[in-house]
């Protein structure tokens, strides 16, 4: 079915693009939580730089991160300097690259619903359950991550959202290589410069209907009554 | 249990040695200290200080030593606790029985049993009525089998109604329970209705602490309790005046009429005295609406102010005390004064039952 409406590269772009988003949301899953539950309970006064920095992305066009990420981890940079060093060559142009440089700009949108569904818990449950015996990390996996559930679900939707959605920090970073860094924001892109505007409009359309079904999930689940 | 512990600048200073048994009242007005007492007691704040609760250190700073919170063994309910809202009556219970390192020194069922929350097990915790909730609560910290129970003002936040529904229960694991309960109030009511021993605290320092009735008899604490100032006496019930719906209650000193109670004879009861509802006579007074009056020596006397004195009396048999608050007037018309044969007239007397 997908044949008939994209294009063999196009088809090739879209699967790039599921894997980057797959990828880059378990990765932001995995280090935006212990970021998140940091932000939500720390004392520290560090907390408003370290907040600012990671909310960068929210306001600076993605164009500046990928302009810095290209300069760092280039093989003059002291990011590529380190990769080659370890034997792992330079990240841009690689998919490796794109991970991280949309890890990256999608980290805000990562963190800030974990965040506030971990401040939302407020002490108490956790003070309750480490009265009843549960150890730090008991009382993170039994007791704040059950309630902090709808900030999960809202962090998976607009990570993934946000990744197949982006594309300058990508252009910039990754650059155009078929079935390597060619994602789909980057072949519509092609298309409308090739005047290909039926190729254009599949793919714009197809991610204009996807982000409209993500965004109407999400607000489902949030408008729908807690589960009993 | 012992707690010596020093919290910021001054802010709070304990230093107190508990008995290991029975219901311990933290006693004192907003901001006294007494949740922070039991929350350093739980580990859940810290200060400097030691902390050893029967036999176990949970604290010691000329060691080094602080035990976390879910190493210490404590079953703490909070006024506005908070059971897992994702997880139903049965799975919050346990929830701590599993975690628990403690051997099994309470029968979870009992308990359950004991608070009357069968029925509720496979509820929600959101469709949970207060009283209910905090019900469930205390079985959920019992089940995780604590040598010692924690309550900060667990009735605080329910409205009368649902206080009076509790209370019997939190009677019942006193009397049931082998191990002690901490329990945090700044209400007078429960505090005298379930303590056998009483702290009172003042501006994040004890002012007093001791058996509920050496405490409630001291002349110097008046100051601290105001108006609440009272003793409590613990008698047994003995007889019923049932068209009168009077009962008899008796104790080692006397026996008190006391509004008709719903307890066969034998049955325990505490009653409660409050200093300004005892007035003294030099003479047994003749004919009288005052139903109880008792034969008691004064033991001291103490001025309150320009205008009142509190009056301490010792009853027949050397027992039981009583407090009275009379004006200085009736003090030199009387010529009260140690050691002087009165009889106290009391005029209401509270049952708790």
């Amino acid at each position: 079915m997908i044949a008939e409406f994209l294009s063999e590269a196009d088809a090739v772009a879209l699967g790039l693009t599921l894997k980057l988003a797959v990828v880059t949301t378990a990765v932001l899953i995995a280090t935006g939580t212990p970021i998140a539950w940091w932000l939500a309970n720390t004392p520290s006064r560090h907390k408003a730089w370290i907040a600012s920095t990671i909310a960068l992305p929210l306001v600076l066009p993605p164009t500046v991160l990928g302009f810095y990420l290209l300069v760092l981890l280039g093989p003059n940079g002291v990011g590529g300097r380190l990769t080659l060093a370890l034997g792992l060559g330079t990240l841009p142009f690689t998919f490796a690259g794109l991970v991280l440089a949309s890890s990256l700009y999608s980290l805000p949108f990562v963190v800030q619903p974990l965040q506030n569904a971990f401040e939302a818990i407020g002490p108490r449950p956790l003070e309750v359950a480490a009265t009843l015996g549960a150890g730090p990390w008991d009382r993170f996996f039994s007791v704040a991550v059950p309630l902090a559930r709808p900030g999960f679900l809202a962090a998976v939707v607009l990570g993934l959202a946000h990744t197949i959605g982006e594309f300058g920090v990508v252009l910039m970073m990754g650059g155009n290589i078929p079935g390597r860094t060619r994602v789909l924001s980057v072949a519509l892109f092609d298309h409308v410069e090739a005047l290909e505007y039926a190729d254009a409009h599949h793919l714009a359309g197809g991610m204009v209907v996807f982000s409209f079904l993500a965004l109407l999930a999400l607000h489902s689940f949030r408008a729908s009554p807690r589960p009993r | 249990m012992a707690l010596r512990i020093a919290r910021g600048p001054a802010s709070v200073v304990l230093d107190l040695d508990l008995p290991p048994k029975g219901v311990i009242a933290l006693f004192g007005p907003s901001g006294s200290g007494k949740t922070t007492c039991l929350r350093l007691l739980a580990g859940l704040d810290r200060g400097q200080g030691e902390v050893r609760v029967l036999g176990d250190w949970w604290q010691d700073d000329s060691r080094a030593l602080f035990v976390p919170v879910h190493r210490r063994s404590v079953g703490c309910v909070f006024q506005d606790h908070t059971l897992f809202p994702h997880l139903s009556v049965l799975e919050n219970i346990q929830y701590g029985k599993k975690r628990s390192r403690d051997p099994e020194r309470i029968d979870t069922d009992s308990v359950v049993e004991l608070l009357g929350i069968a029925p509720l097990l496979d509820r929600r915790p959101d469709s949970l009525s207060g009283g209910e909730r905090q019900r469930v609560a205390m079985a959920q910290a019992l089940a995780r089998q604590p040598r010692v129970l924690l309550l900060d003002e667990p009735l605080a936040a329910l409205d009368e109604a649902r206080k009076k529904e509790i209370l019997p229960y939190i009677e019942r694991l006193r009397d049931e329970l082998s191990i002690p309960i901490v329990y945090v109030s700044h209400a007078i009511g429960e505090v005298t209705r379930l303590a056998d021993h009483l702290v009172l605290l003042e501006a994040g320092r004890v002012v007093a602490s001791g058996p509920i009735h050496d405490v409630l008899t001291r002349l110097d604490l008046a100051g601290t309790l105001n108006e609440d100032t009272g003793v409590v006496i613990d008698a047994t019930v003995v007889a019923h005046d049932g068209p009168n719906e009077l009962s008899q209650i008796s104790f080692d000193g006397g026996t008190l009429w006391v509004g008709g109670i719903d307890r066969p004879a034998g049955a325990k009861v505490r009653a409660r005295a409050l200093a300004r509802d005892v007035s003294l006579a030099l003479e047994r007074p003749g004919p009288s609406s005052i139903l109880n009056v008792l034969v008691a020596r004064v033991t001291a006397v103490r001025d309150e102010g320009p205008d009142r004195v509190l009056v301490g009396l010792m009853l027949d048999g050397g027992h039981v005390a009583l407090l009275a608050r009379v004006t200085r007037r009736s003090m030199g018309t009387l010529g009260l004064r140690a050691g002087l044969t009165v009889y106290a007239q009391i005029k209401s007397v509270a049952l708790f039952a």
